[in-house]
């Protein structure tokens, strides 16, 4: 039989309440969130064809594989996972994929933003605040409907973005990948409506329900390893309307934005032109709950450019398509 | 101290102050970020509003910003040491009563908000109704908006009688009154010196302390076969002859050694390992996702379901539901034809009659009725085309409700709730 997805719990510190259930017949929130993913994922992978699910290497698609690894024990993960490339990741994150994909055994589909740029589908921003997050969107729907899928897990959390907040567990996407806030599909109960016509899809969130908190809580628990850069290293960075930027050759910096070196950690991982460094000591994963469990900025408020471009920018990104 | 989740949903008709109070419970329970509040701050202050105006935080949606008012369910999560909270914030407008359904099919507890100047509204009716037809277990009544009527004791007591007499024709579980100034911050998370006269718990210690943990079945053993697992590796001998029962539990405990019946081929086995990814487990309960392996090499595929010999659930093709319906447009006669989803089944039914339609407002059946459309609510007889294995909801919400979909346009077009025959 394969190895069982290894955990140890410790018991010591205020974080483990999450991990406890409060009495018989009761189960630990850590518990219930896991148990709710799992139906969840057993439910995709039962009622669709063509399922497939995100990985960027980040936090919260590492919490997905491990349940998908628990949902199919000791059976293989029934689908492919597939990553939508920037060209622009942390190098630690790619290696970090591979790694990961190698031990699972599953199959990756790599969608690449590079290759619709070298083609023409898409045109490179410039300028200051370029970015290839936004044409991620055009990558991702390109490949769900090159290889037919019609279900896509994603890592998205309601807590993370008030557009997501109205997000269903099961949301579902006309032919064009768009999301249309105002007619989703009411959702009663864990009875999900699965059926889609052919090239529609439906993204799906088992983590919906699940903060921040949760998440490194769960990482903790059951010892997922994840990429260095989650945790406090030094770093070349510069400062940009209060984001912490890597220096690297795909940001245009200007003059007067200056590189200093400094001890930071990621809150979250994406494109390296977007995605904010947070300045932290933490190099433990009790360090990282501790830190989390204490922050009074939001995750992606602390981290993430392109959320700032408008009031509405999460929501105009998903009406078209994007996680 | 323990950990565990309370979910409950927010209601009330528009107006009445939901997004103002989710606001002060996520304000007073210092779960409001920096940033989102001055994301609010700043937009207040670009509208010429004086205050930050704490809706701005739950209506994320740019027509609900455009428009004021709360379209979809949002859904929230705050912490106390004690619990932690995941808020469905429903909508208050009749054409979303659909989003409400939504957000109280899973609530343990619901706040049907009333304006304590206006009194008992058609929405709040309404609402209370729907929860209590979703068998939300707890029901909590916040008369809101108590500074705007100088506190006044008789004002918070007229309204109470008036509902519980409205509420004396209703199923309720569990039901409480609490008097509140969401904007004030009377009897949110703190006490008010403003009211006495009130001897309960704030709002927030009252949905702390609401005791769930016997809100589940544990009595009838329900197990909807969601996925077969079975590896097939030929290398691996101890998987080569694995087969594994994977589903979440929908009610009573199931234990290794337990006597079981299949449905539908009423062929009886025992358990010989719960099973998970962690290792197996000496016991299962709702909602626990498991795999069961079991004794005999019966033949069972997604959508069958796993009992006890004394202690099954009806297998039928005739049931006898109440309808929430849900499509725009299409309504719902007698012979339409539609898929039923219920537990992890999948099966045709037709409408074979429209009993009544209920008026929510006065609780009246009209009999007369032989259509329902968009949130209207009824009882109707369904026949499908192979059994499903049902109990009646007010018994268990999750073997009790299933979903009717389109198969034309593909849409959910209906809550059913199984009424007991």
């Amino acid at each position: 039989m394969p190895d069982r997805p290894r955990r140890t719990a410790t018991t010591s510190e205020a974080w483990t309440d999450m991990t406890q259930a409060p009495s018989r017949y009761q189960m630990s929130q850590l518990d219930l969130l896991e148990a709710e993913a799992l139906y969840i994922m057993r439910e995709v992978a039962a009622e669709f064809e063509r399922p497939v699910l995100l990985f960027s290497g980040g936090k919260d698609s590492i919490v997905m594989l491990r349940l998908a690894e628990k949902a199919f024990w000791p059976g293989p993960i029934p689908f492919p996972v597939m990553h939508v490339d920037t060209g622009h990741n942390f190098p630690e994150v790619m290696e970090f994929r591979d790694r990961r994909v190698a031990e699972t055994g599953v199959r990756l589909i790599v969608a690449s933003v590079q290759e619709q740029i070298d083609a023409g589908v898409v045109r490179e921003p410039t300028g200051r605040w370029a970015s290839r997050n936004r044409l991620q969107t055009s990558a991702l729907l390109d490949a769900l409907e090159h290889h037919r899928f019609d279900a896509a897990f994603g890592g998205a959390r309601r807590d993370e973005e008030k557009a997501r907040a109205k997000e269903r567990i099961f949301s579902f996407r006309d032919e064009f990948g768009q999301w249309e806030p105002k007619a989703q599909r009411p959702e009663l109960w864990n009875t999900f409506n699965t059926r889609v016509a052919q090239g529609e899809n439906i993204r799906v969130f088992p983590l919906s329900n699940w903060t921040e908190l949760d998440i490194w809580a769960y990482v903790r628990r059951e010892e997922l390893a994840l990429p260095s850069i989650y945790f406090a290293h030094e770093r070349s960075v510069f400062e940009r309307d209060g984001i912490l930027l890597a220096d690297n050759p795909h940001v245009h910096r200007d003059d007067d934005e200056t590189v200093f070196s400094t001890m930071v950690r990621y809150r979250t991982v994406g494109d390296m032109t977007c995605t904010g460094a947070v300045r932290s000591t933490a190099t433990t994963l009790p360090d990282i709950v501790a830190e989390i469990a204490a922050t009074r900025i939001t995750e992606r408020g602390q981290t993430r450019a392109d959320d700032r471009s408008s009031e509405a920018a999460m929501e105009d990104r998903k009406r078209e398509g994007y996680f | 101290m323990t950990n565990d989740i309370l979910r409950f949903a927010t209601a009330g008709s528009v107006d009445d102050g939901k997004s103002t109070l989710i606001g002060r419970l996520l304000y007073d329970s210092k779960s409001i970020f920096e940033d989102q509040l001055e994301a609010v701050e700043r937009t207040s202050r670009d509208r010429g509003e004086e205050d930050a105006n704490l809706a701005l935080l739950t209506d994320g949606l740019r027509a609900e910003r455009e428009q004021g008012i709360t379209i979809d369910v949002a859904y929230r999560y705050f912490a106390t040491p004690r619990r932690t909270f995941i808020i469905a914030d429903t909508p208050g407008h009749v054409q979303y009563t659909r989003n409400m359904v939504t957000g109280a099919s899973t609530a343990d507890l619901a706040v049907v908000l009333v304006d304590a100047r206006k009194g008992l509204q058609e929405q709040s009716r309404r609402h209370a109704f729907l929860a209590t037809l979703l068998r939300v277990p707890h029901l909590v009544f916040a008369v809101n908006k108590m500074d705007l009527v100088d506190y006044d004791e008789a004002r918070f007591e007229r309204i109470k009688d008036e509902f519980t007499d409205f509420a004396a024709k209703l199923d309720v579980p569990d039901l409480t009154f609490i008097p509140i100034s969401a904007l004030r911050g009377d009897n949110v998370v703190g006490r008010s010196p403003n009211m006495d006269w009130y001897d309960g718990p704030p709002l927030l210690r009252h949905l702390e302390n609401v005791h769930i943990a016997s809100d589940r079945n544990l009595v009838d053993v329900r197990f909807p076969v969601q996925y077969v697992i079975r590896p097939h590796r030929a290398a691996d001998p101890a998987l080569h002859d694995y087969r594994g029962y994977a589903g979440q539990v929908a009610g009573g405990v199931l234990k290794p050694g337990d006597t079981v019946t299949h449905l539908p081929s009423g062929l009886e086995t025992t358990i010989t390992e719960i099973s998970t990814a962690d290792g197996p487990v000496a016991e299962a309960f709702s909602p626990m996702s498991v795999t069961l392996r079991l004794a005999d090499d019966i033949d069972i595929s997604r959508g069958d379901m796993i009992c006890r010999p004394q202690n099954q659930p009806s297998v039928t093709q005739d049931v006898d539901a109440m309808l929430c319906w849900m499509s725009e447009t299409r309504p719902l006669t007698a012979r339409s034809r539609l898929l039923l989803k219920h537990t992890t089944r999948s099966v045709r039914t037709v409408v074979r009659d429209v009993h009544y339609q209920l008026d929510v407002n006065t609780l009246h059946r009209d009999e007369s009725a032989d259509t329902l459309r968009l949130n209207q609510i009824g009882r109707v007889a369904l026949r499908t085309t192979q059994p499903i294995f049902t109990d009646a909801y007010r018994r268990n919400r999750l073997t009790g409700g299933f979903i009717l979909v389109d198969e034309s346009t593909n849409a959910t077009v209906a809550a059913g709730m199984i009424v007991d025959t």
